[in-house]
């Protein structure tokens, strides 16, 4: 069955949410603490969103030196697929798995609503269950989810359509309207939205589920149509 | 030798400031005029031990690029000085 590791840093808040909803899809998840040095044969990763080592100096400027670090850089390397959510994308850009940087909301607002996303490629861990032009009700709930790069970064981006989802109505600033990017091997993914917040009909959408279905797919799921 | 060092951590030129441009807009509302140009940054002190002063210079550097600083979006200044002896008692 496939093995989800949800990696937990002092301060993330968000791994029960992503472990309900891969047991939910069929899945077994694990949570993996900061400190160890080893995946434990995980088939794919997930970094939640919270706030890691208090955001404190930058959002994931600590958490980037953590011990399990190592241990998700060469799993990445390896072409595992590792997703970051929130605080979890703020520290791949911080580990430099993905780039670009995440800065203060241009409104200085922290912001919690649920936003569009179009779907830009469905040639990534995360989409690949989806279509380029779906639009997802995802909610966000953030204060720096403003993406920035330079602009030979965002050139790079757009050529190499890594550019995964982006928001349709842009909520924080963030550059060329961009909500999710991956590398170039397309299996590192990160976003701000919170997918695992709109996995059921209670919450309001049930959008989510196709990323971590996709995610799932990634990782050599098996999964029931239906599930 | 112990060194006393401030670092200086800013955002590069062409990145938004939204908190500076926030505190500019604040304060002709609370009367101040005149007041332009405002960035937010960080100041961060702290004292390093090394045989000389590029020695020092060299570490703090390497502190600044990859870890106080996150070099997409910031850059910083450093001020390092012979540390002062703290006063006895």
């Amino acid at each position: 069955m496939t093995n989800v590791a949800v990696v937990r840093f002092p301060g993330t808040n968000c791994e029960f949410d992503l472990v309900e909803v891969v047991t939910k899809l069929g899945a077994t998840a694990e949570i993996v603490f900061h400190d160890v040095t080893s995946l434990g044969g995980a088939d794919a990763v997930l970094i939640a969103g919270g706030f890691a080592h208090g955001d404190y100096l930058r959002p994931g400027a600590i958490a980037r030196f953590s011990p399990i670090m190592s241990a998700i850089a060469e799993f990445a390397a390896e072409g595992g697929p590792v997703v970051g959510i929130c605080n979890g994308f703020q520290i791949l850009t911080e580990a430099h798995l993905l780039p670009g940087a995440l800065q203060k909301n241009a409104g200085l607002k922290f912001r919690c609503e649920m936003v569009e996303l179009r779907v830009e490629t469905s040639d990534s861990a995360l989409t690949s269950e989806s279509n380029v032009g779906d639009v997802l009700r995802v909610p966000i709930n953030h204060f720096e989810g403003n993406y920035t790069c330079s602009a030979e970064t965002l050139a790079e981006l757009r050529s190499e359509d890594r550019i995964v989802v982006r928001y349709v109505d842009n909520p924080n600033g963030s550059v060329h309207d961009i909500a999710g990017v991956c590398n170039e091997g397309r299996n590192v993914v990160g976003l701000m939205p919170h997918p695992e917040r709109a996995c059921d009909d209670l919450l309001g959408s049930s959008d989510g589920l196709v990323m971590m279905r996709s995610l799932l797919h990634a990782a050599g799921a098996r999964l029931e149509p239906s599930a | 030798m112990t060194f006393d060092v401030a670092v200086e951590v800013r955002l590069r030129p062409g990145i938004a400031d939204p908190q500076g441009a926030t505190v500019e807009r604040a304060l002709p509302a609370l009367g101040f005029e005149g007041v332009t140009g405002v960035s937010v940054g960080k100041s961060i002190r702290f004292t390093v031990q090394a045989d000389d002063e590029s020695a020092a210079r060299a570490l703090v550097e390497d502190v600044c690029h990859r870890f106080l600083t996150n070099p997409v979006i910031e850059d910083s200044v450093v001020v390092l000085s012979p540390a002062v002896a703290a006063p006895v008692g």
